[in-house]
């Protein structure tokens, strides 16, 4: 057993990684917040609007997306891809990042919003249902994305493994951005902040437009709110939410993080304010426990994160006040609607 | 003795929101010209020509797929026209938003959403409100007054789901009450709530029309519509007919309307039955 499981060691697992480092684990935990809380506020509307699938197809259909873009970048840098000969400049430097990060969110959101346009024309203009409509598209893309990199690979820094699992575990490695000499942050978890700060305050700013369009979209309309216009935004800001995150935790992860944050909340509060506390705090917990879970089991990070994401949202699902499976006997619905009623009739007496 | 300030002498004078002159039809709440409507090119609705006045309950009748529901949201604009237009107290709905008060089906929302009651009757308040702004206090009250209008104020914490179906429809219809609308749309209010829902929703129906409101409202239910509506629009894809109350609700009419259906025809001849007895 002890060769399947390494032995647990508190010490290691928990105090070592803190005190004998400098410190580059913060950047992980960090890191792992960031991408899963802008990736779970974002999911908390797919989620409403019954879109997670839509979430999934995105999260894939960003690949061909970025290949385009890393080639262009590679182009633009002087390199010639198409050979894999470099210019001398681009050599110069030893690894050249072909990265480019405004080049990889345009890629990003042309796919992204590639995507859910042909989604809708698939599923309007035949007999093809949505969520077949999603099926074809997003595995096309994928497809598609998957020829590209290897088509590129070795000519760009683009690889599968990276794709599909990402590299969060490493992210102190990258370089730095620094101010006036002094290193910051690692640049990801910097431009990773930065999103979950934009997704936050993007929330906060158009809440009210959010909350009519998925809740009646009917009314949203009739109040002059355009939910096509807010369905096409959402799909641009999740486009741009999963091209941050991929890096981190690779194309399919970054599913269970628009999906297990939102969902466990729903499990716990029917405020959607507290929902995305809730967000907040499940991603923390999330980062920093699947960390230490990484470092026990000696797997990769990203995937660590989701399974403790996961088992929140099983202690949520059993334990949940309202809906547990655990402690739903306790207050069943219509003993509740009862007791409330009284107290309605009390009240208007 | 010193004389009274003038404002303590004579009531107030709120201004009266005058209909503007300068816009042809601004005195007709709904007025609309040739209207077609089609899914899939098939037409649902069919050169519908139409003036609602002011001050008037209508009730939509028509059987199932006459197009009630597709008329309101052609009126919303919430459907693309295939010819025709529609013109909200003489101007297109789009410059009309905050004069339109809207009661949708009550199955055309997932109810599991996490909201309170009170959350939704203030998303009533949107309209009045620019891009960005919160729902301030006076909003808050206004949604207050609404929710006790239809006798739903202790429910405002609870969480939608936890509610029966006729409160839900009175949750909306406080919604709709919130929009402070001089015309109100209402997709099928009385659908599967109970009596005393039904009764409470007609007493607001009469209220807002005594307060000079216009209000179409789709219905299903023969024998009622009757009694609730002075006037009736019967449908089924084309307008069949439009007006007062007691002069369209007849026999040659209803059967124009429903068509060679027998079980409703039947329920067509009970009701004028009632009618003339």
């Amino acid at each position: 057993m002890n060769e399947l499981i390494p032995a647990f060691s508190f010490r290691q697992v928990f105090i070592e990684p803190w005190s004998e480092t400098g410190g580059d684990y913060l950047w992980v935990v960090l890191m792992g917040f960031f991408v899963t809380a802008a990736c779970g506020m974002t999911g908390v509307y797919l989620i409403l609007r019954r879109m997670a699938l839509v979430g999934d197809a995105i999260s894939h259909s960003v690949l061909p997306g970025l290949a385009v873009a890393f080639l262009a970048g590679s182009l633009i840098a002087g390199g010639d891809a198409s050979t894999g000969h470099l210019a001398e400049t681009g050599i110069a430097g030893g690894h050249y990042d072909f990265r480019n990060p405004t080049l990889m969110f345009i890629g990003a959101l042309v796919a992204g919003v590639l995507t859910t346009l042909l989604i809708e024309l698939i599923h309007k203009k035949s007999r093809v249902k949505q969520d077949a409509a999603i099926g074809i598209t997003f595995s096309s893309l994928f497809a598609i994305g998957v020829i590209l990199v290897s088509l590129f690979a070795g000519k760009v820094d683009l690889d599968a493994d990276c794709v599909l699992y990402g590299e969060i575990g490493f992210v102190a490695f990258q370089p730095f951005a620094t101010i006036a000499g002094h290193e910051l942050t690692p640049w990801p978890v910097l431009r990773m902040g930065v999103v979950f700060l934009l997704t936050a305050g993007l929330i906060g700013v158009f809440y009210k437009e959010l909350l009519v369009s998925s809740f009646d979209a009917g009314l949203a309309s009739s109040l002059g709110i355009n939910p096509t216009w807010v369905h096409y935004s959402l799909m641009c800001w999740l486009s741009v939410v999963v091209v941050s995150a991929f890096e981190a935790v690779g194309a399919i992860l970054v599913i269970a993080m628009l999906i297990l944050p939102g969902a466990t909340a729903a499990l716990l509060t029917h405020r959607l304010p507290v929902v995305f506390i809730l967000v907040l705090i499940h991603s923390a917990i999330s980062s920093l426990a699947g960390l230490h879970l990484a470092l026990w089991l000696e797997c990769p990070t990203a995937g660590a994160m989701v399974v403790v994401g996961a088992m929140q949202f099983c202690l949520a699902w059993m334990f949940s006040p309202e809906q547990g499976l655990l402690t739903r006997g306790r207050r069943s619905r219509v003993e509740g609607d009862l007791v409330d009623r009284h107290k309605a009739e009390a009240a208007a007496g | 003795m010193t004389p009274l300030p003038k404002s303590q002498i004579e009531p107030e004078i709120v201004p009266f929101k005058a209909p503007n002159p300068s816009v042809p039809g601004a005195s007709c709440p709904l007025e609309i010209h040739d209207l077609t409507v089609a899914y899939h090119q098939k037409p649902v609705l069919w050169g519908i020509d139409l003036q609602v006045p002011p001050g008037r309950l209508v009730g939509i009748i028509g059987p199932n797929g006459a197009g009630k529901s597709t008329l309101i949201k052609a009126v919303m604009g919430l459907l693309p026209l295939s010819s025709g237009w529609v013109k909200i107290f003489g101007q297109p709905y789009q410059k009309q938003l905050r004069r339109v008060g809207y009661v949708p089906q009550r199955e055309s929302v997932d109810w599991d959403f996490p909201v309170n009651v009170m959350d939704v009757v203030l998303m009533g308040r949107f309209g009045h409100l620019g891009l960005f702004r919160r729902p301030s206090k006076a909003d808050r009250e206004i949604a207050r007054e609404c929710l006790e209008k239809v006798r739903m104020l202790p429910y405002a914490n609870r969480q939608i789901a936890n509610l029966s179906g006729g409160q839900q429809q009175r949750v909306f219809l406080a919604r709709a009450l919130a929009q402070e609308s001089d015309l109100y749309l209402m997709d099928e209010p009385f659908a599967g709530v109970d009596a005393a829902t039904e009764a409470a929703i007609v007493e607001i129906m009469h209220e807002l029309k005594e307060r000079g409101k216009t209000l179409l409202v789709v219905h299903h239910d023969l024998p009622t519509a009757r009694n609730y509506f002075d006037m009736l629009l019967l449908l089924n894809m084309r307008l069949v007919a439009f007006g007062p109350t007691e002069e369209v609700f007849e026999y040659e009419l209803l059967q124009k309307t429903y068509g060679g259906r027998l079980t409703i025809l039947s329920e067509v001849a009970d009701a004028v039955r009632q009618k003339t007895s």
